[in-house]
């Protein structure tokens, strides 16, 4: 990915959003003194959701939010990448197509019919996809919403000229180290742990709850090192020991990361089993 | 008749608190098992009171359930997920704290404090997961000084196991379930009796202040009876042998293939036992890069990234990293640090979430030619 040149000046920053429900953004915004911080090492100089400011491009660094929904952001994506040196992804919609992908496995038109009294005014696509799909992308962050710190440390980075990387690792990793007593193994809860994602902190299981995979499948998501999860010995475990009837095991892989292939294809193979 | 009263005595469980007390007053914090979220773990334990009296453990490959027994056992759950390792080798160890100066950086050890803790209800298998880990770490020429320091506040009192979990094996790791060495005090849990005995000077010390009626001989009798037939009656055991060789010789056998498709490479299993001691180091800058911290973590050998040397992955399967885990721990620790990986704690058993079973898949590998990629009927026919 192109790298910043040693600052002469402070980089500059868009936050673009496309489909998506704002809480990405919200979460740079949570960065409370650290975004001071931001706003120090960085020019952010479009915002739309923090500032009325907003400043035309190029860009160093554009953080994308949110899926491709519409045949007018498919185009508008387009002039982002354009005007960006670095276009990060952040979050399920923007990285995955988010849970709005659940529209790839319906009918768009009966939805538009069911909620707007005047769906002809509607101009939707018939599929939800990520920004990849439609331009390169230098770097990724999972999660719904985005790991803040994670956030900050990819900028970190950026900023001092180094090649961000977050760990591919498996929630349970770090759900062991924080010492939580694993909602699997002593509650028989279908966490998704195993075949997720590190970044969060494990916040689902320190909760009692069982992970729902909101930062996507661990590592080897679509390219790059690594291998698919192992869906297939989790979702076998889900349905034979923890008596998860076959939909409740293809609606565990088919939520907010459900477009992604690792878990794309478990669903699939749910389909079929009844 | 009376055992000589500075290394035993007798206990009421009702009067368990006294124990408690003493060690507080000579500045312990005391840590126990706590029940929290269907399970034991280590916190602060004030009064007896906090302990989980009257819940057992039911542990199977997979699955960990507590169940109450309306009784006033003290000690009836077994163990959950954690051993000791977190007191010595902590999950997430700030190492140094860097800062950059006019011609380079100056970096500042950030030790932690040497805290003194006395854990009680330490079982036999965690107590030989710490003296491995000991071996490991404060090795003369590599002494790890944060574990070190970590190290030398604990005040371990151990309790020998009178009941076996379905997944314990110690007895055929020759382990336990009696607690051998590497405590100060144990504690062996006889009805409504506990019988003490010291095996330190600390410990030792600690018992005079206590005051206790001496040991009986009869009791001392029971309690070896019970804790004997506990060892008798584990289900699990590993037969090591032939170890290290044997499963050198089962590098290539088709088990490892069919392990790898039930294997999520979760690192559960890692994280859970006594001795694993894999980490990484992580650098946390801050946004102005003038500072940064330098962190330890647990990691393990199921990762992607721990199987990556410049360039390359040297573990890209999940069969591999089985095979690496297997291999490491049960065979080339021995030819490594003079001792097998495994305790036979049967944690990785339990905290495995589909529920692999180390001494299932050893015998396995063990019980077909590992040099052969055939069925093991093939291989008698031929
Ligand atoms: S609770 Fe979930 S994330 Fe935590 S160890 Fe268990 S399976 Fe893994
Ligand atoms: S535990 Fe799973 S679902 Fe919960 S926040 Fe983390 S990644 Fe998302
Ligand atoms: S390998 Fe398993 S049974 Fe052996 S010590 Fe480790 S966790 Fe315990
Ligand atoms: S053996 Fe079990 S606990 Fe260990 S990595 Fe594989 S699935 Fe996870």
């Amino acid at each position: 990915m192109a790298k910043l040149e040693a600052p002469r000046k402070r980089p500059r920053l868009a936050v673009i959003k496309f489909a998506s429900c704002d809480g990405c953004q919200l979460s740079i915004l949570n960065l409370e003194e650290d975004l001071l911080a931001l706003g120090e090492a960085l020019d952010i100089a479009y915002f739309p959701e923090a500032s009325s400011a907003m400043n035309a491009g190029p860009y160093d660094i554009a953080l994308v939010e949110g899926s491709i929904t519409t045949a007018e952001d498919a185009h508008r994506i387009l002039s982002v990448r354009q005007q960006a040196k670095v276009l990060i992804t952040i979050g399920a919609c923007a990285t995955a197509g988010g849970i709005q992908a659940l529209r790839n496995w319906a009918d768009v038109e009966s939805f538009k019919r069911a909620v707007y009294p005047n769906p002809e005014y509607i101009q939707s696509l018939s599929t939800s996809t990520p920004i990849s799909e439609h331009v390169r992308v230098d770097f990724e962050l999972w999660g719904c919403p985005i790991d803040k710190g994670q956030l900050l440390r990819v900028m970190t980075d950026l900023v001092g000229g180094v090649q961000p990387r977050v760990p591919a690792d498996s929630v349970c990793l770090e759900c062991k180290r924080q010492g939580h007593v694993c909602v699997l193994v002593a509650k028989g809860l279908p966490c998704l742990g195993p075949v997720t994602r590190t970044g969060c902190g494990a916040i689902c299981p320190s909760m009692g709850r069982d992970c729902y995979g909101c930062f996507g499948p661990s590592e080897g998501a679509r390219k790059g090192p690594g291998l698919p999860p192992n869906t297939t010995s989790l979702a076998r475990h889900f349905h034979d020991e923890l008596q998860l009837i076959p939909v409740e095991v293809l609606r565990r892989f088919r939520g907010i990361n459900g477009a992604v292939d690792p878990f794309r294809n478990e669903s699939t193979v749910w389909e079929n089993k009844g | 008749m009376a055992i000589a009263s500075e290394t035993c005595g007798i206990l009421p469980s009702a009067h368990l608190q006294r124990l408690l007390d003493t060690l507080s007053a000579k500045g312990y914090r005391i840590v126990g098992p706590i029940v929290r979220d269907g399970s034991v773990v280590w916190d602060t334990v004030r009064s007896v009171s906090d302990l989980p009296i009257g819940w057992r453990d039911q542990q199977e490959p997979g699955r960990y359930r507590l169940e109450q027994t309306g009784s006033q056992e003290v000690f009836g759950v077994v163990h959950g997920a954690q051993s000791l390792k977190q007191f010595v080798f902590a999950p997430r160890e700030p190492l140094l704290q860097i800062e950059r100066s006019k011609d380079g950086f100056a970096t500042r050890p950030t030790l932690p404090q040497s805290e003194k803790v006395a854990i009680i209800g330490a079982r036999a298998c965690d107590l030989a997961g710490l003296t491995i880990q000991d071996r490991i770490f404060l090795n003369d020429a590599y002494r790890d000084p944060y574990y070190a320091s970590r190290r030398e506040g604990l005040f371990v009192i151990a309790v020998n196991c009178t009941r076996a979990l379905s997944t314990c094996f110690c007895a055929s790791m020759e382990t336990g379930p009696r607690a051998k060495h590497g405590f100060d005090l144990v504690l062996t849990e006889v009805d409504d009796s506990l019988l003490i005995e010291a095996g330190s000077e600390a410990g030792r010390d600690l018992l005079s202040n206590l005051c206790l009626s001496t040991g009986s001989e009869q009791l001392s009798a029971e309690a070896a009876r019970r804790i004997e037939a506990c060892a008798q009656s584990q289900v699990r055991r590993l037969d090591h042998s032939r170890l290290p060789q044997a499963l050198y010789d089962a590098h290539e056998h088709p088990r490892w293939d069919e392990l790898a498709g039930r294997c999520l490479a979760c690192t559960n299993c890692t994280m859970v036992c006594p001795t694993c001691f894999c980490h990484t180091v992580e650098e946390t800058p801050d946004l102005s890069h003038q500072q940064s911290t330098h962190t330890r973590l647990w990691d393990s050998c199921f990762t992607q990234e721990h199987g990556y040397i410049h360039g390359k992955n040297v573990r890209p399967t999940i069969k591999d990293r089985y095979r690496m885990w297997l291999t490491h721990k049960l065979a080339s620790w021995i030819d490594q640090f003079g001792t097998s990986g495994c305790v036979g704690c049967g944690r990785c058993i339990t905290w495995c979430p589909v529920g692999i079973d180390v001494t299932e898949e050893l015998s396995a590998l063990l019980t077909q030619d590992g040099r052969s990629s055939g069925t093991p009927q093939q291989m008698e026919s031929s």
